[in-house]
């Protein structure tokens, strides 16, 4: 490999060289961040300025470049020279925009661009050029498995070989459609929304056995699952007893969902004769088949009451506290089978709140034209039996009443069949690892509602949210579960009709795609699609503390034989949570490291004590705090000239060695600036935010020993469009920091 | 009670919301409320109802009639049309409740003294006797409707408001003996009962 050759170009345009010193921060770049070569352009981004920057790489070989311009998320296509690395100083949002006006402020922004200027140099000094994943040629398996033959399953294989991939279908029945296939006709997904439509189950198994890229597995589940995108390895088994491995390259899960167990509802008359779920009128009315609906006695049903959220939206904690989405739809369908055959026939809806998303209002009105009467009420007392009595609340006329009906339906929930809980399972594991018998009977008992049977080290399934459906990012990536490779679809995931279970299928198989493609190119999956670094781990000065497997939110590490990580790099989202949790630093990326970032704090030029000019660190999430701060600059919002932001990955890469160099360096203060955590997380690494804010908790009794206030280190929740509140959350930490007083660290840095 | 409300009953059993349907104005749209109760909420006289808007498509739904038809709910209506304006299902409502104090009017079901009732009634016969409206004759008729005595008591407190209206030329005394009349007067008596008819016939409220 040739010499490193570093060059720095700082830019005057946009009004930088008006109001910043060009001349001095060209000398600091030199002298100060040993730049071989250093230009300065009034219009960098331009044609020219660009051919200037591609000129020295071509002919003055250099390989690291700091541009000291606009904000790292600015002109990323003018500024793309994939064949060096490249730091970028944030003069414009940073500095030009968000400093006060005035000449008053001239000597603290000169000195916040000199700061950048040096952490720009700092910086691109310690990056190399990321190489891609080194095992990609076994990365190169692009058949999608998709588990589940249902409505979601059918749907995402069908889309994933339309789309030119081989798919694998495994179906655990003996024929596909899954609850779908058990329904008579399906809530209607287009214009007018005035009737029940076929359910198309048939068409879509023929068109699934016409296609010569999709190999269904029928009677078959999957025995266990190893691997990485790319090269996931699976064993299919047969209900025979036949076990069959075979590679794939991602793996959809679709694993549906099972309707809430009606014996659990003795007060809404389970088990008494003439009391049925939705699932048993569907099978009522396929007997029908379009005639009259006849009950189990024979006797036509001249009258029906469906009670909504029976076992549903629970406050009590007794059933599900949740509301399932679409059994309002269904109910609406299924009184519409009454009243098609026969308008004569009573039909009455007995419902909270009646919820019918997507066009479901048309649907609600077509049912009301065709007379079904909707009661608002609820429900308290089933009696079943040759004339059955549903007793509710008229919750609009405020008052105890009851209507009488040859059949009472009543709308159950969804429960996901989404596999083991991990959070149950990691406590059962640990206890049966270390030697417990009932532990481990446990643990068998345990893993036969598994799906996937994953060999990860983090437990035999997808990680689940809440009520028991698979996590999937619900705020940013939809179907993107915490296991790399595998996606989420259909109700497995969240509550959902028939309709957006297909439209999720279709989601799911993009995103099975997208990650096949990028593990064949070495490439990280969302949310930094196309990252070529990867974690690189000095395994000589690992101490085997498993802190990175067990804080990587995503699974990507598991463990050898001698209790050393064993990353996975296709599992892997490059967050850096791992680098973050190490407490002996072995984990770095060619582009981004404990390094980079360690360097870019000790380049920063802290004034002594008797300056009186505090300094304070930001660590900036990149994905919304960084852009929430550049915001504030596009916003002319002004901040403290005395801080100094750094974007990091995630906050959950954060290693805590930043913080205790800071502070030894002289900093008053440190923000550490993450997204929401918790229940409803922003995080796009799920878990970095919440690792951050574990860790941070720990470090209060450190700053005491240090002799520093625990005030000296604050975390704080940004938002990407906090742009107003993060100059605000800035200017009041200032304020704290001038009452505390300055660092007495200053000065032993 | 009356004829017409027992054969009704007969009728229509307890289907109370099929026989607004057939028998009540615009009574088919009853069905279609989602109980939002936006026109309970929209109705400037809402606190004054025993039973607001939404309430009573509620209670045609479960089948009270009685106690729908005998309650003056229906009466307090001022046709603001607020309701109709704001129902996001678009129905009728101030023409249904016209419909049902019409519909209760004829099951002879209102309560006695219901002073909408009587007003109205009042305004009708005089409007039907000469095929116009002739004010002083339904103006006394109606300060005398409870008696000569407070017909007294109601004339003499609306005695500057008379006296304004005789000297503005408002108010010709010659009225009382008949006044101004329509030419065709049986023409019209004629049209009005083939409308019924046709309009009872339609509701099938012909006897």
């Amino acid at each position: 490999m040739a010499d490193n050759k570093f060059a720095a170009y700082i830019c005057s345009g946009c009004g930088i060289g008006d109001t910043l010193d060009i001349a001095g921060l060209e000398k600091i770049a030199t002298r100060e961040g040993k730049m071989a070569l250093v230009k300065s352009h009034p219009f960098l981004c331009n044609a020219e300025g660009v051919q200037l920057i591609k000129d020295d790489i071509e002919k003055e070989a250099v390989t690291h470049i700091c541009v000291a311009a606009c904000s790292r998320r600015a002109k990323t296509e003018a500024f793309n020279f994939p064949t060096v690395s490249m730091s970028r100083a944030n003069l414009r949002e940073g500095v030009l925009w968000v400093v006060a006006e005035g000449a008053e402020h001239d000597e603290v922004r000169q000195e916040m661009a000199e700061d950048y200027i040096r952490m720009g140099c700092a910086e691109v000094k310690k990056m190399s050029l990321p190489q891609g994943n080194a095992k990609r040629d076994q990365t190169q398996n692009k058949t999608i498995l998709v588990v589940g033959g249902g409505m979601s399953g059918m749907t995402a294989a069908l889309a994933s070989a339309e789309a030119g991939y081989e798919v694998a279908l495994v179906e655990k029945t003996a024929a596909l459609g899954g609850f779908a296939g058990k329904l008579w006709k399906r809530v209607p997904f287009s214009s007018p929304y005035a009737d029940p439509q076929a359910t198309g189950v048939a068409e879509m198994a023929a068109k699934i056995s016409a296609n010569g890229r999709i190999k269904v597995h029928l009677n078959t589940t999957v025995a266990e699952t190893g691997g990485a995108p790319g090269r996931f390895k699976v064993k299919l088994a047969q209900e025979s007893g036949v076990v069959n491995d075979m590679t794939v390259g991602a793996i959809i899960q679709a694993s549906g969902f099972t309707p809430y167990d009606m014996a659990k509802l003795p007060e809404l008359g389970a088990g008494q004769a003439n009391v049925v779920d939705q699932a048993g009128l569907e099978a009522m009315a396929c007997a029908a088949n379009g005639g009259a609906i006849k009950r189990a006695d024979g006797k036509e049903v001249k009258s029906v009451v469906f009670v909504q959220c029976a076992g549903q939206r629970d406050e009590t904690g007794t059933h599900l506290a949740y509301c399932s989405g679409h059994c309002c739809a269904t109910s609406i369908k299924q009184a519409m089978y009454f009243k098609d055959a026969n308008p004569e026939v009573d039909t009455v809806v007995v419902y909270d709140d009646l919820r019918v998303p997507g066009m479901g209002e048309d649907f609600y009105r077509s049912a009301q034209k065709k007379g079904v009467v909707f009661t608002k009420g609820k429900a308290s007392k089933v009696t079943g039996g040759d004339s059955c009595k549903v007793e509710f609340t008229d919750l609009i006329l405020d008052e105890p009443t009851s209507v009488d009906a040859d059949l009472v339906v009543l709308a159950t929930g969804q429960v996901a069949n989404a596999g083991v809980n991990l959070d149950a399972w990691t406590e059962v594991n640990t206890a049966a690892e270390g030697g417990n018998e009932e532990a481990k009977q446990k643990r068998s008992e345990m893993k036969t509602i598994s799906v996937l049977n994953l060999d990860y080290r983090q437990g035999p399934d997808v990680p689940q949210f809440k009520y028991g459906f698979a996590d999937s990012h619900f705020i940013c990536f939809p179907y993107e579960t915490r296991r790399t490779g595998i996606y989420a679809a259909g109700p497995m995931r969240r509550p959902m009709d028939m309709l957006q279970a297909t439209e999720d299928a279709t989601g799911a198989a993009m995103k099975a795609i997208q990650a096949v493609e990028n593990a064949a190119q070495g490439r990280a999956a969302h949310p930094r699609a196309g990252d070529l670094s990867y974690p690189i781990v000095r395994l000589e000065g690992c101490t085997q503390c498993k802190r990175c497997t067990v804080e990587c939110p995503f699974g990507a590490i598991d463990e050898d034989e001698k209790r050393f990580p064993v990353f996975n790099e296709e599992r892997c989202r490059r967050c850096g949570t791992c680098m973050g949790a190490c407490p002996v630093r072995v984990i770095s990326f060619e582009n981004y490291s404990c390094d980079t970032v360690g360097m870019q704090v000790k380049a920063v030029n802290v004034p002594d004590e008797d300056e009186e000019k505090p300094r304070i660190l930001i660590l900036a999430c990149e994905n919304d705090a960084y852009p929430a701060l550049d915001m504030a600059g596009v916003q002319r919002l002004t901040y403290s000239a005395y801080v100094r932001a750094i974007p990091v990955r995630c906050l959950g890469s954060v290693n805590t060695i930043w913080i205790t160099d800071a502070l030894n360096q002289g900093f008053d203060g440190v923000m550490m600036m993450g997204c929401k955590k918790g229940d409803d997380y922003q995080c796009h690494f799920v878990k970095g935010s919440e690792m951050a804010y574990y860790r941070l908790s720990k470090i209060g009794d450190t700053l005491t020993q240090l002799g520093l206030e625990p005030e000296r280190v604050v975390t704080e929740e940004v938002a990407i469009t906090d742009n107003a509140r993060v100059a605000k959350l800035i200017n009041d930490y200032a304020a704290q920091l001038n009452d505390l007083g300055l660092s007495p660290m200053k000065g032993f840095g | 009670m009356s004829d017409l409300n027992t054969q009704a009953v007969a009728r229509y059993k307890n289907n109370f919301l099929r026989e607004v349907e057939e028998r009540v104005e615009e009574g088919n749209m009853v069905k279609m409320c989602m109980q939002c109760g936006v026109c309970a909420g929209s109705c400037p006289f809402g606190p004054h109802w025993q039973h607001s808007p939404q309430k009573i498509f509620m209670m045609i739904r479960a089948g009270k009639r009685e106690e729908l038809l005998t309650s003056d709910s229906m009466w307090m209506c001022t046709s603001c049309y607020n309701c109709i304006v704001r129902c996001p299902r678009k129905l009728p409502i101030t023409h249904i409740i016209h419909g049902l104090a019409n519909y209760a009017h004829r099951l002879k079901l209102v309560p006695k003294g219901q002073p909408t009732r009587d007003v109205t009634k009042l305004f009708w016969d005089n409007l039907m006797k000469v095929g116009r409206i002739n004010e002083l004759t339904f103006s006394l008729a109606l300060y005398f409707k409870d008696g000569l005595v407070q017909g007294i008591k109601n004339s003499l407190a609306m005695q500057s408001a008379g006296l304004g209206l005789l000297k503005a030329g408002r108010l010709n005394p010659m009225e009382i003996f008949g006044g101004h009349k329509c030419k065709e007067q049986s023409g019209i008596h004629r049209m009005i009962a083939k409308a019924r008819e046709i309009e009872d016939g339609r509701r099938g409220l012909l006897a």
